[in-house]
């Protein structure tokens, strides 16, 4: 039996961003997206939860230095989003829309890729206490 | 005397920046919140109201009329805004959170009755940051 553990870290940024279909109208941005559509932007503190699963080292007990995955995402998550706006500063979203949705797909592309692919990664993020959403599905 | 909270929520962007300022200086004092594109948060509205509970109905004051005024005069002003750019009532302010407890003060005090006295505004910017604002 393969004992794998899930561990846990939880980070914060909060960025400006809005709702916008480019090839939409006006008219159809503020029908599909509301509020969120305000063309001088709003923000949020997105909140996150990193989940990394693995067996634990023998040697050292961790599946992940949960120091080493914490200055994994500041230097490669947080520097790079937080105190921004999600559509003006960052390349990503130049042509993606910073939904809840699109946001985490980019987080956990940016993570997969720093690290280890004998661990499996989940991201969660949160717009708001009450929205949030999961990448990738289980 | 009874105190009384009703705890609301918006989000919305803001930049603090100094405009007597130049762009180095705002940086030194802001940093990251100098932003010239923006950032944002999510805001938590804790309103505290006091006075004495009326006999006939066991209410301090109806917390769906309390509800309401907080809709009317600064929810609706403020959710999904830019606080810099959208919002009349800050306008030439600073947009910290301390001026905004301030502010949100202002637009509920006249709108109580005479025998509800708006106590305290709590204003959280982040679950770590909240400012605290009781009139005076």
């Amino acid at each position: 039996m393969i004992n794998k553990v899930s561990v846990y870290r939880k980070e914060h940024f909060n960025a400006a961003h809005r709702l916008n279909n480019a090839s939409w109208d006006a008219a159809k941005n503020e029908t599909v997206f509301g509020k969120c559509n305000n063309p001088s932007y709003h923000g949020h503190n997105y909140e996150m939860e990193v989940k990394v699963t693995g067996v634990p080292d023998i040697e050292t007990g961790f599946v992940i230095d949960l120091k080493m995955l914490s200055d994994t995402i500041n230097d490669h998550v947080i520097e790079k989003l937080d105190h921004k706006n999600l559509n003006l500063d960052i390349p990503e979203f130049s042509k993606l829309n910073p939904t809840a949705e699109n946001i985490v797909i980019v987080i956990y592309n940016i993570l997969r890729e720093k690290l280890n692919s004998d661990l499996e990664l989940q991201v969660r993020l949160y717009e708001t206490p009450r929205n949030f959403v999961e990448y990738p599905v289980t | 005397m009874v105190y009384l909270t009703r705890i609301e929520h918006f989000n919305a962007a803001h930049k603090l920046y100094n405009p007597e300022w130049d762009k180095e200086k705002n940086e030194v004092v802001f940093g990251k919140c100098a932003n010239e594109n923006w950032h944002g948060h999510n805001y938590e509205l804790y309103v505290t109201i006091k006075g004495e509970v009326m006999e006939e109905t066991g209410f301090l004051f109806d917390v769906k009329i309390l509800s309401l005024l907080i809709k009317q005069y600064v929810l609706d002003k403020l959710d999904h805004k830019n606080l810099n750019v959208d919002v009349e009532f800050l306008k030439n302010k600073m947009c910290t959170t301390e001026n905004l407890a301030k502010a949100i003060w202002n637009q509920l005090h006249p709108h109580l009755p005479q025998a509800v006295k708006l106590h305290c505004i709590k204003l959280y910017e982040t679950p770590r940051i909240f400012v605290e604002y009781f009139g005076d």
